[in-house]
C-alpha cells in the first residue's frame, strides 16, 4: 500500500515551483535593463547611442582603435589594441550601470538606463 | 426550577476538528518562537496538520482547522485582528482555495509534495497579494519576492515530505493517538 513519498508529478511541481523562484529572482533582481550606451575617449563622451538598432563605432586612442559593438539591448568592446584585453573579455552589457573600461587606450563604453542608477546610498 | 447550564450537542466531527485544530494551534506558537531574519518566512508547521486533514478527512475539516487556527492562535499571540493576522488570514484563505483544487490533480502523480508547495506558494501569495494592495507600495515589496517563493519553496517541499512520510506509516501502533488511520486511497 506504500506510495511513494515522491511521485512523477511532484518532482514536475517542485521543478515548475524552482523555475518560477528562478523567474521571479531574474524579475526582481536583475536590474535595470539598459537603454543607451555612453562612450568616451580620455574622458569626453564621443557619442551616446541607443540600444535599439546593430551598429558598430570605432574610436581612436593613443595606441589604436577601438571597436565598439551594439546590438539591441547590449553593447560590447569588439576590440581594442590593450596588451591584456580586459574590456573584450568582459563580453556583453546589458544592464544599467555597467561598464567596460579599457584603460590603456583611454576608452570606456558605459551603458545607462532609463533612470539614472545610484553607484550607492546612504541613510 | 431554573435551568443553570446550556447543553450543545457535540458531535464525533466536532470532536475531532477541535482535537486536531489544538494540535495546528500548538504548532503555530512553537513556530512563532523561532527567530526569522524576515517577517513572513515562516517553515509553516501548521500547515502539515491541514494537509493532513485534507487528505483524511476532506476540505470542509480542512477550512475550520485552518480557521480555528487563525482565531485562536491570533487570540493566544495577541495579534487577533491586527495587520499581521489579516495578512495569515489571507494566505490561508488563498491557500485553502488552491488546496480545493489540486487536490483533485490524479493522486496517482501528484502527492502530498505537490499539494504542500503549491499551498505553500498560494500562502505567500495571497499574504503578498494583501500586503501589497493595503500595507506597503508594491515597488517594495518586489525585491522581496524570491526571498517569499524561495522559502515557500523549500519549507512547503519538506512539509510536504513529512506529511507523505506520516501518511505512510504504518497505522497507529499505539503511536499515533486516535482515529488517525491512513486514507484507503490517496
Amino acid at each position: 500500500m506504500t506510495m511513494k513519498i515522491l511521485r512523477a508529478g511532484d518532482i514536475g511541481v517542485l521543478l515548475v515551483g524552482t523555475g518560477l523562484v528562478a523567474a521571479l529572482t531574474v524579475y526582481a533582481w536583475g536590474g535595470d535593463r539598459g537603454a543607451t550606451a555612453v562612450i568616451r575617449a580620455a574622458g569626453q563622451v564621443v557619442k551616446t547611442a541607443p540600444l535599439t538598432h546593430a551598429q558598430s563605432v570605432s574610436v581612436d586612442g593613443p595606441l589604436g582603435t577601438t571597436r565598439i559593438e551594439i546590438e539591441p539591448g547590449r553593447a560590447r568592446v569588439a576590440a581594442d589594441p590593450s596588451p591584456r584585453q580586459l574590456c573584450v573579455k568582459q563580453g556583453w552589457l546589458t544592464l544599467s550601470g555597467q561598464a567596460a573600461l579599457c584603460l590603456p587606450n583611454q576608452v570606456s563604453l558605459e551603458i545607462r538606463g532609463r533612470a539614472p542608477a545610484y553607484d550607492t546610498l546612504g541613510y | 426550577m431554573t435551568r443553570s447550564a446550556i447543553e450543545l450537542p457535540v458531535t464525533a466531527d466536532d470532536r475531532r476538528i477541535a482535537r486536531l485544530a489544538a494540535l495546528a494551534i500548538g504548532l503555530t506558537l512553537a513556530e512563532a518562537a523561532i527567530p526569522s531574519p524576515i517577517p513572513g518566512v515562516k517553515p509553516g508547521l501548521a500547515n502539515i496538520v491541514i494537509l493532513l486533514v485534507l487528505l483524511q478527512y476532506g476540505w470542509r475539516a480542512a477550512a475550520w482547522v485552518s480557521a480555528l487556527r487563525l482565531l485562536a492562535g491570533g487570540l493566544l499571540l495577541g495579534n487577533l485582528f491586527a495587520p499581521g493576522f489579516w495578512l495569515g488570514a489571507a494566505g490561508a484563505l488563498v491557500s485553502l482555495a488552491v488546496l480545493g483544487l489540486a487536490r483533485h490533480l490524479p493522486g496517482r502523480y501528484f502527492g502530498p509534495v505537490s499539494l504542500s508547495v503549491l499551498a505553500a506558494f498560494g500562502h505567500i501569495g495571497g499574504q503578498l497579494a494583501l500586503a501589497g494592495i493595503w500595507l506597503l507600495p508594491a515597488a517594495a515589496l518586489l525585491k522581496l519576492l524570491p526571498v517569499f517563493a524561495a522559502a515557500a519553496l523549500i519549507f512547503g517541499a519538506v512539509n510536504g515530505v513529512i506529511v507523505a512520510r506520516l501518511l505512510a506509516a504504518p497505522a497507529a501502533s499505539g503511536r499515533q493517538s486516535g482515529s488517525c488511520t491512513p486514507p484507503s486511497k490517496p
